[in-house]
């Protein structure tokens, strides 16, 4: 019988000090919060503050996203997490045909600043950070925040927050796409420039490998493409004249909790220890704080299981002790129910309870790096970063992660890696409890009550829509979008017509229509060999 | 003998196309021809690729919720093309009181996360859908 990891490290039986000998301590590790940040960004790390328990929510309209918004933060969360719904994603008004069926479906619905502004009634904007999930369309939800900020009287220096604003992985590997590659990385690069300037708390871009894992690549493949990415953005930014210490400290990172908790601790360490090097050795960064891989990592929803999903509480509490023993600044954890709807109330709640019990009862955040010199950890660690930077070499070689991606190569080795997944679940040698091992009971099969969508949303949405579009001045609006057109044409940053833009309730869908008429709209080739 | 052909397609918004990659891996070893029509496609495109490309399954996958909207379309495009002999599968978070709702109209058979692709594979070629 071999042992690997998950994605099939060979695991010898014992490791021993020929595996991490003593010497390599001051150069492989050093000191937490120190170069190369392979045991922490942060000196203290979770002695001085503790990660930011941030669950992932938002649905239906504005209202109800706001009443969940609440009571999360009355029971302790301590950051907010937008999810969108996939019109909002991708730059379609509620009363769009192609909308039709998805409004307020996986997220909220966002069509006009009227909307951001109820999200956030009664809750001030200076007091928590908050996180959208949102690519294509970034630049439009990012000024509605700003909206609402100035609106609440909070100044934009004051805002905390990210945007993901991570472009390159949405046409790797989650899809929600609008524009050609080109006008996109040019739209994520306006938010680094413009919050350069005046937003200096914001996290400009949060670069994102949960997505590239969850559609099927392995933790090497994944921390490779995600550092593949940030060296593309990185380049990028600095193609427009941007120096990289002003930017890359806003720049974060996020990676996923999946099912082999020591190769996904080793991950997390590799991977700040990698990057350090990279911006030092590749980029010439010299302030320290563009060498930090600093992290927001949730659940993978791929290891949860439909089968028995009671049991997806227990494989969360090890994505959430993951992510600990890892040295995450935020962490999201899964709902139990998310496999068939959703999340209901109380599986958000189990969800955050999950990360309180850890961060108060079992001690685990009590002192920096507990896993460190652990023989096989430490020499996991060194395998994770030799086997992601040989990947990184592969890419340069191919002329960069663009030409990697649009070869397909990179979406080849990903469909490669999940097929080799299935492959091992199939026959077995890959165990999930509940689905090819120790099953009972039938599929589909939910023991307590799931979130019920009210059907009413959609039609509820577009009446707001509709209010809206009749309390607001057309002709300010179709100034700003002529202002936004011209913007576009001379090539330059649109932060400020789009925050013009939105500040006249012209709609997310009026907005990007200007775009799309300037741009067009990308249609991937469906590959699959 | 002819090959089964085999129309896979994303309808709707959704952009998480891994299982249904998956299952196309799994349906072209098995020797059958799969046409994949990507993200974002219309129920029109659909029924439209179904007639030029002469298919014997349409397989689609709904994540997102929205199959109760959108899987309806995808059969009456298919009927008014009259492809009503033409078996179409649906794979996804579906909840289990929508299954018999789908199976009602005209969608072959669900199949639900955690289903193994031979199992798909195994109930295209057990209907002989080309054979």
């Amino acid at each position: 019988m071999t042992f690997t990891t998950d994605s099939g490290i060979p695991v010898k039986a014992v490791y021993t000090p020929s595996d991490f000998p003593e010497r390599d301590y001051e150069a492989k590790l050093g000191a937490p919060g120190e170069y190369p940040y392979t045991r922490g960004v942060y000196p203290t790390m979770y002695r001085g503050q503790l990660w930011t328990m941030r669950q992932y929510a938002g649905f239906g309209t504005a209202e109800e996203t706001n009443r969940r918004f609440r009571y999360l933060l009355d029971e302790g969360s301590t950051g907010l997490s937008i999810a969108f719904d996939l019109p909002t994603q991708l730059g379609l008004d509620s009363d769009a045909a192609a909308a039709e069926g998805a409004v307020g479906r996986v997220g909220v619905a966002v069509d006009s600043l009227a909307d951001m502004e109820t999200i956030f009634e009664g809750i001030p904007l200076e007091r928590v950070s908050t996180s959208m999930t949102i690519n294509a369309t970034a630049p439009v939800l990012l000024a509605m925040y700003l909206a609402v900020g100035e609106r609440q009287g909070v100044p934009a220096a004051k805002l905390a927050g990210t945007t993901q604003n991570d472009i390159l992985k949405e046409f790797i590997a989650r899809g929600t796409y609008v524009f050609p590659p080109q006008p996109s990385l040019k739209l994520a690069l306006d938010i680094v420039e413009y919050c350069q300037k005046h937003v200096p708390r914001w996290n400009t871009m949060n670069i994102a490998g949960y997505h590239i894992r969850e559609a099927g690549a392995d933790a090497i493949q994944e921390l490779a493409f995600t550092l593949a990415n940030a060296i593309a953005y990185i380049e990028a930014a600095r193609g427009r004249g941007l120096a990289v210490d002003e930017f890359a400290p806003r720049l974060s990172y996020s990676l996923g909790c999946s099912r082999d908790l020591f190769e996904e601790v080793a991950k997390y360490r590799a991977a700040r220890r990698l990057f350090a090097r990279i911006m030092t050795e590749r980029f010439q960064a010299r302030d320290p704080k563009s060498l930090l891989f600093r992290t927001f990592s949730g659940s993978c929803g791929s290891t949860l299981v439909a089968q028995q999903p009671l049991n997806n509480i227990i494989r969360v509490t090890l994505h959430a002790l993951m992510g600990v023993l890892g040295g995450h600044q935020a962490i999201h954890t899964a709902c139990w129910d998310e496999g068939f709807a959703l999340p209901s109330q109380d599986a958000a709640t189990i969800a955050l309870r999950t990360q309180q019990i850890l961060a108060y009862e079992s001690g685990v955040a009590n002192t920096v790096d507990p896993l460190a010199g652990s023989y096989y950890v430490e020499s996991l660690t060194d395998e994770i970063e030799r086997r992601a930077e040989s990947y990184l070499c592969e890419i340069d070689a191919m002329g960069g992660m663009l030409r990697a991606i649009e070869s397909g190569y990179i979406a080849r080795e990903i469909q490669a890696a999940a097929v080799r997944h299935q492959k091992a679940v199939d026959s077995g040698e890959k165990v999930i409890v509940g689905l090819n091992k120790f099953q009972s009971g039938e599929a589909g099969e939910s023991p307590a009550e799931l979130f019920e969508m009210d059907p009413e949303v959609e039609a509820k949405q577009k009446n707001n829509l509709a209010a809206v579009k009749r309390r607001r001045s057309q002709s300010d609006v179709n100034q700003a979008l002529t202002q936004l057109e011209q913007t576009i044409s001379r090539n330059e940053n649109v932060m400020p017509a789009v925050l013009d833009a939105v500040k006249a309730y012209a709609t997310l869908g009026e907005i990007c229509g200007v775009m799309r008429s300037r741009w067009g709209e990308y249609r991937a080739p469906a590959q699959l060999r | 003998m002819k090959k089964t052909r085999v129309l896979l397609a994303k309808v709707g918004l959704d952009g998480h196309d891994r299982g249904l990659k998956l299952v196309a891996h799994y349906l072209m070893e098995a020797g059958m021809e799969v046409i994949y029509l990507g993200l974002r496609a219309t129920p029109e495109q659909v029924a439209k690729a179904a007639l030029d490309e002469d298919a014997d399954v349409v397989g689609l996958s709904f994540l997102a919720g929205d199959h109760m909207v959108l899987a309806p379309r995808v059969l009456e495009g298919l009927k008014r093309k009259q492809l009503d002999d033409v078996m179409v599968l649906v794979g996804g978070i579906v909840l289990k009181r929508d299954i018999p709702l789908l199976e009602g109209m005209g969608v072959r058979k669900v199949f639900v996360p955690g289903t193994p692709p031979g199992e798909i594979v195994k109930f295209i070629q057990g209907k002989g859908a080309a054979t």
